[in-house]
């Protein structure tokens, strides 16, 4: 009587061991390094470092994404980065959160030079650190750097800072992408119904009517 | 060899673990909203039937019964269901990030898919060799896959389409699956086994 009950809890506990170290070894083997999810994410991001989703830069609000936070947050990414996010990540598209502010076209900083007085405290702002100068001298903002995130402006004590925006030319024209062309923004509430091609379900009115 | 094909015909399609024995349908509604999830979820559910298939009638045939400790087998199998599941938990997660977040807690939830007990309990009933086990948890697990994909399929076309208020959701998706039941209702007498 004993013996069997002493040998049942042997073998379950062996069992349990063999298996243990089996997992640990596992574990072990299959080791993941940081988080291969948050690097593609981050590299959909538009890398302004703008800071305009309230996380400190494009690669915590891509972690924060890994963990579930809303895609809809990046005004600079604008439509073309949350569709490429809802790709990815296998949600629905949604329209950008109006709370961290509008898609706009592509500007850049510049400085009037002539107003500098050399604060340097727009350096100090500038998250991709595309702003040149010394205390008490000229600044000048370096335009292939400059992700035209708007947080040199705040701080700059005589306003001498202009965002400019970036005419298309000759090189950098392109088509407007196709859901852009035919919709004014705000005008579909759901971007997932702009692109049903065809369904079988019946007019608005039918539907109000069994709501 | 003819008995083998006829195990796989039987699980697959005769005595369908989801919609003839009801066994497993946790995943069945739960993983059923996108193909995409649900071909993932099929794989899983593949490797861990057919690899804990095998590893339990193992454990019993040369553990718990040369020791006369076939009372001990349920809790033997799902100790050796948990590992499959856990060590598949980290496969996916090595191999594909992205499937690992999306299937989220349904991956671990295999361990108490009961299909996977069914399977392994199953075996013992049908005094099953190992071959026939390894083929049993197989084909069960095709059976699985097969009619989930289905009724993720039929589920995507569903979403879109126009159904009373009372009947979206969980509700038509109930529906589908006791229609797809009787379909596969009508396997049964192809074979007796």
């Amino acid at each position: 009587m004993w013996t069997n009950i002493i040998i049942a809890v042997a073998v379950l506990l062996g069992l349990a061991a063999v298996f243990g170290a089996l997992l640990g070894f596992a574990a072990e083997r299959f080791k993941v390094e940081g988080n291969p999810l948050v690097d593609q994410i981050d590299a959909l991001l538009p890398q302004t470092q703008c800071g305009q989703c309230g996380f400190p830069g494009c690669r915590p609000y891509a972690e924060a994404i890994n963990n579930g936070e809303a895609i809809n947050k990046c005004p600079p990414g604008g439509e073309a980065t949350i569709n490429a996010l809802a790709d990815l990540l296998d949600v629905e598209p949604q329209p950008l959160d109006a709370e961290h502010g509008a898609a706009q076209a592509k500007r850049v900083a510049v400085i009037r030079e002539d107003e500098c007085i050399g604060c340097t405290k727009c350096i100090q702002a500038c998250p991709v650190d595309a702003i040149l100068g010394a205390a008490k001298h000229m600044h000048t903002v370096i335009e292939s750097e400059c992700t035209g995130c708007d947080l040199c402006v705040e701080p700059c004590p005589v306003d001498c800072i202009d965002m400019i925006v970036i005419e298309p030319d000759i090189r950098s024209w392109t088509w407007a992408p196709p859901v852009e062309l035919d919709k004014a923004p705000n005008e579909v509430p759901n971007a997932t119904d702009a692109r049903v091609i065809a369904t079988d379900s019946q007019t608005e009115t039918r539907e109000a009517s069994l709501l | 060899m003819t008995e083998y094909l006829l195990i796989l015909v039987s699980t697959i399609l005769v005595n369908n673990f989801v919609l003839v024995q009801f066994l497993g349908l946790c995943p069945f509604m739960g993983v059923s909203g996108k193909l995409e999830t649900a071909m993932g979820m099929s794989l899983a559910t593949t490797f861990v039937l057919t690899l804990s298939s095998v590893c339990s009638y193992l454990a019993y045939t040369y553990l718990l019964e040369p020791l006369n400790l076939a009372f001990l087998k349920t809790i033997t199998f799902i100790l050796v269901i948990a590992v499959v599941v856990q060590f598949t938990e980290m496969v996916v997660r090595k191999t594909s990030p992205l499937l690992y977040r999306v299937l989220g807690i349904f991956l671990p939830l295999i361990t108490t898919n009961c299909a996977v007990l069914g399977v392994a309990l199953l075996n013992l009933n049908r005094n099953n060799n190992f071959v026939e086990s390894l083929l049993y948890g197989f084909g069960a697990a095709l059976g699985f896959s097969l009619v989930l994909i289905f009724f993720a399929a039929m589920r995507e076309r569903i979403a879109v389409s126009d159904v009373p208020v009372a009947f979206r959701g969980a509700a038509i998706g109930m529906v589908t699956a006791g229609l797809m039941a009787l379909a596969f209702l009508g396997f049964t007498g192809l074979v007796s086994v």
